[in-house]
């Protein structure tokens, strides 16, 4: 089965990627743009028909490599 | 004294790291990433670059490679780690150091000489080093020191900051902060001091007619420290 994962930055840690695509959105007159935050998303295929199995695994691989929770959340889709 | 330097497939200083080790005299030998063992050591350095071409987060997939359990054994048997650049990101990474290294605040890779103060000498890298100040060199876009709230007051607590940006005389201000690092972190020490990450590179500036003398400093203090 597939699994989804997002990783943000945590609120209050400075993201200058998204700062910058805030910018750049509000010069291209998308003014009403106040805040950008980036991140990443993972496709993760996994070998169990056991979805809260799989959720566990990717939950583990979340904690251990995918996000670094002194700066990152992530969110298991 | 012996060294090792782990070379990683994205590494680029670690060829510099072994002149500069030699140089002072240590026997110094490369580890590759796959092996598990590292040959005995005095010193294990992980050098700089963009290990594993910095994907996901840099030093996260170094932090997960072969090589390292054999590095946090040593490191959590009081063995010297010095991890430079890419090097301290990997540290922190596998939480040997606390703290992460951002992405640099005005989005710009940097490269070029600063000055550190050196905030702590207690310890082996720094005892009875003749300078204050040293003039390094940084070439990194990740580099933005940053830690919680609990952590920064432990670093303080225990001593742990080890150097700070400043200008050429030690004085501290935000404006001789190149990459919006916390405090003007540069680099910091584990709790009991064995292992130092540092985002400048010490091994740059060990000639004068090429750079500056101040990495002699570091090299020639350090090798005496462990005899």
């Amino acid at each position: 089965m597939k699994l989804k994962v997002i990783v943000t930055l945590k609120n209050g840690v400075l993201d200058p990627q998204g700062k910058a695509i805030q910018q750049t959105l509000n010069g291209m007159n998308f003014s009403e743009v106040k805040e950008v935050r980036q991140g990443k998303y993972f496709d993760i295929e996994i070998n169990t028909n056991d979805e809260n199995k799989a959720k566990d695994k990717v939950e583990e691989m979340c904690k251990k490599l995918l996000a670094n929770l002194v700066i990152e959340d992530y969110k298991i889709l | 004294m012996k060294s090792s330097v782990i070379i990683f497939p994205g590494s680029n200083c670690d060829r510099d790291m072994d002149v500069a080790l030699k140089k002072f005299g240590f026997k110094n030998q490369m580890v590759w990433h796959n092996d598990q063992s590292i040959p005995k050591s005095d010193l294990i350095v992980l050098p700089g670059g963009f290990s594993y071409g910095d994907y996901l987060r840099c030093g996260s997939i170094a932090s997960k490679s072969k090589v390292i359990k054999s590095v946090i054994d040593f490191a959590n048997s009081g063995g010297l780690v010095l991890g430079i650049c890419n090097g301290f990101q990997i540290l922190t990474e596998t939480g040997l150091l606390p703290g992460v290294l951002l992405q640099n605040k005005y989005q710009k890779f940097i490269c070029k000489n600063v000055h550190v103060k050196i905030n702590d000498k207690e310890n082996k890298y720094f005892k009875n080093i003749k300078k204050e100040v040293l003039e390094l060199h940084i070439a990194h876009n990740e580099g933005n020191y940053f830690c919680s709230e609990d952590e920064i007051k432990s670093l303080y607590d225990n001593n742990q900051i080890a150097v700070t940006y400043c200008d050429e005389k030690g004085q501290e201000d935000e404006k001789f902060n190149p990459n919006g690092a916390l405090k003007n972190i540069a680099g910091i020490f584990s709790k009991n001091k064995n292992i130092l990450g540092m985002m400048p590179h010490p091994e740059r500036m060990i000639d004068k007619y090429l750079s500056s003398n101040d990495g002699n400093f570091f090299f020639e203090n350090l090798i005496e420290n462990l005899k």
